[in-house]
Parts: C-alpha cells; structure tokens; sequence
C-alpha cells in the first residue's frame, strides 16, 4: 500500500534520466529544461510547507522568488562592473560565489517573509491571499522603478556565478548542483514534516482552537513555517536568475505567485514530492504544446482544473492514494 | 481550607447590550466535579471561553491554582495546566488517533520547536500517547483517522488529548452531548477516571448524569449564577426549579 516513495523514486529518476539522456543525444536545450524543473520545483518545496502543510495560501511568494534573484543580482552585478558592494558604512566587494549568494538570498528572504508572514497573518482565508498578493505586488513595482538594476528592462550577470569545484557554465554540471540543492531541501522538507513541529504545524492547520487548548500557538507554528518557506524560495530564486543569468521584476509579478501556486497544487499540496512533479509537468507542458500554440496554457488551465476537481490530493494523490500516516 | 484549584472572581463580558457573563464567580476545589448547568442561552459558553482563555472579560479575575491567568491567552493557559474540551468535538481530523494523542503530548511538554528529530517515530514520544489512547479504550484504533472516528469515540480521543496535558484542572463543555443511554454510561465511567487526576468543571445539559456525577452544582441563567451548592440542595432550590428545571419539563 506504500505506493508514494515508489512514486517519489520514478519522478526522481525521471528528472535524473531526461537530462543524461539528452546530454548523450547532444541535446542541451533539454538539460537547461530540466534545470528549470528542479529549480521551480524547489521554489514549489518552498511554498509546499506553507500552503501544504500550514495551510497559508499564499499568492505573495513571486515576492520572495524574485528577492532571491535579486539578491543574486545586488552581489554580482558590481564584480562585472568592477565596483564594490559598498562602500559604507565598510568596504564590501560583491560576489560571484553562489554559497555566499545563497546564504544572502535565503536570509534576504526569511526577513521579507518574517515581516510579510507577521502582517498577513493576522488576517486569514481570502483576506491573507489578498495581503500576500498586495506586499508581492509592491515589490513587483519597487522592482520596475528601481534603475540601479535595469528598472523594468531587468539586468543580465553576463557570466554565471561559481560553486567551488564545479564548471557552472556546463549545463549538466549545473543541473547536477540544482538537483543536489532541490534533493537537500526535500531532505529537510521529509524531516521537518515528521518532526514535532512538522505535527503541531499540520494540527494548527487542521484546527487552530484545539492545538491553542493543548497549550501550541497556531501564529507563532505558522509564522517560522512562513519564514522557512520564503528562505527555501528565495534560494530558488537565486538559482532561478543564475539559470537565466537574467534577472527581472517579471520574477516579483503575480503571475509567478500564481504559477508557483500551480506547481503545488497540480502535484498534490502537502506532498513531499507534489511541486517537483508539478512544477516537471508544467515544464515539459511549456515546452511540447508552447511550440504548437501560444495558448498553452488553456491545456494547463484546464489540466489544472480536472485535478481540483477530481482530485484533491493532486497528481500523487491521484496515483498513490491518500497520504499514509504512519504503521 | 486549601486553595481552590481554579478559582473565579467576579468575571463580567458583556457583547453591546447584552451582559453575556455578568459578575460571575465559581470555585473547583481539588478532587470534586462541579457541574454548570443552565438553559440554552445562559453564557455557559462564554463563560468557558473566559476561563480557558479564549474571550478576555471586560472585568474580573480567573485563578489558576493560586496563579492569576486572567492576561494569558488560551495556549499559555494549557501549559499552566487547564485542559479543555469542545462542545463540538474538534480533533485534527486528518490525523491519526494516535498523532492527535502525541500532539497533545508535545503540547503539554511544550517543546514543539524540534525541526529536524523525527516524532513520529519517537519513541517516548509513542509511548506517552499511547498510554493515554489505551486508558480511553481506544488502543486498538490508534492507526485510524480522527475524522474517521465514530461520535463516541472522538469524545474519547478529545479526553484522552486532555489527559495527556496531565492539568490541574479540566473543563469539559457538554461531553455526554449526542452520546446516547450507553455513551453516556461509558462516559461516566471516563470522567470518573479523569477525576481521580484533577477537579473537573463539567457544562452539561444531561441532567440525570449531572445528578448523579457531581458533587457540586452551579446554575447559570443570562449570564449570573442562581444557585450554588450541593447536588441536593440546588435540585430543591425553587428559584431555580422555575427558571430552569420547570422550563426543561414543560419543554
């Protein structure tokens, strides 16, 4: 009956299959591909924990995809123009190393989503996506006037950023590195699920009253989860940009929320492995049906709604049945 | 005389107009039942809320075994050691009988900030929660959803959930509610068991099991106590034969 990590293991395989295979056929386009699905995948991983298993719908996590692409942008973009950082209130060069992006880019959103979650959590149900939205939005437009990064026009970081050891401008190598962070935060994801907080979180979710009886703060469970969720995001995002070697506020645009949101919820929202399959399936629905129309995205919309209708549990719901709680 | 264990002073909350809880004052003294009774409308549930932290009174004092609770919030109430249950039976229905029981037990110990340690398989963990679920007869159906529970033994999981807050205090809101003859009986026999832990504060409208189970009874009607005392001396009490007993009969 354990149908779920069989299921987990062939989507896996998949995401590791598809790219070697290309890489043999010289078909590097597919590997860039398939980078793309991890590190959307990972940017789904991020929301999962709190719309899956915090039950925060959120409509505001483009804000902390494209802080995360801009904090990348902010570390790189004065190394290429041989400047520093900054100059006060000490002297800081910029970066090119992507562990020191990273570390920036998940602190950069933790902080976004530790004053967004603690504003919006006040508020619940429509009122929080409405909030969540609202605060992504005013990133989105802080972005477009903002000139030092390009404004509206985005700003390229011509070479892609380096990891100790790896040659990141090769595609499999780079593939490699997205998967193995995409792997860590699904790691952590299975941990922090089965932890005590990974419980108090789902009872918060479930029935906030009864958990507050048992002496549990359903705010305080769901604020951390917020933050953990903007960080891992945001860390997406920052992948996201290297990927692209582009960023612009088009990563802060609604539209992202929105298409991160699909990700979970086409998989299966509160799944380990619901954004990775979702966020592979609208990577590869892109790519086969945006060649044939540019009205692709009917297909996913209506996709998308034959799964909120028939199944709740989306696409590994529908395959590996309810989720097993334990023996 | 010893302290009692919850202790409430003159509590008013009134919503616009109407004085919900309108100087209300009870004790529950270590090792008895006390039950509230009263008619649909009185403020029995309002007035739970205010002891369990959930409504804040506009005036008035709760007590919590000599400690004033009256500014904690509902969750800090719990860990100080009074476990609620709700009218409406509330679980987490997507978890398992024994997930419920273990998340009461995380609660009580009020470490819920582990991240990365697995709970599920915890073993002390495991073994607390399952004590509890086997004292309310429910071992054998540890592994099933809480949703997919029948009434009856949600009723026992939610007290198991407030046993293994191991209180000074529970207070349970109309736990024989939609039981039936046999329930009822049975629940008897687990409120007797929670007894032997700490006083209980039961709201109840059953009145043959309120005669039979506690040892004091207080009468709330619009929102004040009309009579305290005795299981005897309240049922002869005349005031409150007519505002209450006589309109359940003629009801």
């Amino acid at each position: 009956m354990r149908r779920e990590p069989l299921l987990n293991a062939l989507i896996l395989l998949a995401l590791l299959a598809v790219p070697l295979a290309a890489q043999a056929l010289d078909e590097p386009f597919l590997v860039t591909l398939a980078t793309k699905a991890a590190i959307l995948a990972l940017a789904g991983v991020g929301l999962n924990l709190a719309l899956g298993l915090g039950g925060m719908v959120s409509l505001g996590h483009a804000a902390f995809f494209g802080i995360g692409g801009y904090a990348m942008a902010v570390l790189a973009a004065p190394v290429q123009a041989y400047e520093p950082l900054m100059t006060w209130p000490m002297d800081l060069p910029g970066t090119k190393s992507m562990p020191a992006i990273w570390l920036a880019a998940m602190a950069a959103g933790a902080l976004a989503a530790l004053v967004i979650g603690a504003l919006s959590l006040r508020t619940g149900g429509v009122y929080f996506i409405m909030i969540t939205l609202a605060f992504a939005q005013m990133l989105y437009y802080f972005a477009v006037s903002w000139p030092a990064y390009g404004g509206e026009d985005g700003i390229s970081i011509y070479v892609r950023n380096g990891f100790p050891g790896l040659d990141t401008l090769d595609p499999l190598q780079f593939f490699g590195l997205c998967l193995g962070v995409l792997l860590l935060a699904l790691g952590a994801m299975h941990l922090i699920a089965r932890s005590r907080f990974g419980l108090a979180l789902d009872g918060a979710r479930q029935n906030p009253e009864r958990v507050a009886a048992l002496g549990l703060r359903p705010a305080r469970l769901k604020l951390i989860a917020f933050v953990v969720s903007g960080a891992v995001t945001a860390l997406a995002g920052a992948l996201f940009a290297d990927l692209n070697r582009f960023v612009s506020p088009s990563m802060l645009h609604w539209q992202t929320s929105g298409e991160i949101m699909v990700f979970v919820i086409l998989g299966g929202a509160g799944r380990l492995f619901g954004p990775v399959a979702g966020a592979a399936i609208f990577v590869l629905l892109e790519h086969l049906l945006g060649g044939i129309s540019d009205y692709w995205k009917l297909f996913l919309g209506l996709a998308l709604l034959g799964i909120v209708l028939f199944a709740r549990g989306g696409l590994i719901g529908a395959l590996a049945g309810r989720a097993v709680a334990h023996d | 005389m010893t302290e009692p264990v919850l202790d409430v002073q003159d509590l008013h909350l009134a919503f616009g107009a109407l004085k919900a809880t309108d100087g209300v004052s009870l004790t529950l003294r270590r090792g008895e039942i006390h039950a509230l009774i009263g008619p649909n409308g009185a403020g029995k549930s309002t007035l739970i809320g205010l002891i369990a932290g959930t409504l804040r009174p506009d005036a008035g004092q709760v007590r919590l075994n000599g400690r004033d609770v009256t500014g904690l919030d509902a969750a800090a109430r719990a860990r100080a050691g009074l476990a609620r249950t709700f009218q409406v039976t509330t679980l987490a229905p997507e978890l398992t009988v024994l997930q419920n029981a273990m998340l009461a037990v995380a609660g009580a110990s009020g470490a819920p900030y582990r991240f990365l340690r697995p709970a599920l398989s915890d073993p002390a963990l495991v073994e607390r929660a399952s004590g509890y679920v086997a004292r309310v007869g429910l071992a054998g159906r540890r592994a099933v959803r809480a949703g997919d529970l029948a009434h009856g033994e949600r009723r026992r999981l939610d007290l198991a959930m407030a046993l293994a807050l191991a209180p000074r205090a529970f207070v349970l809101d109309e736990p024989m509610a939609g039981m039936g003859p046999d329930g009822a009986r049975e629940m008897t026999v687990l409120l007797d068991l929670l007894k032997r832990e700490a006083p209980i504060l039961l709201v109840e409208h059953d009145m043959d099991a309120v005669f039979r189970l506690a040892d004091r009874i207080s009468v709330l009607v619009s929102g004040r106590i009309i009579a305290s005392g005795p299981v005897e001396a309240v049922r002869a009490d005349k005031e409150v034969q007519r505002a209450y007993l006589g309109e359940e009969r003629l009801a």
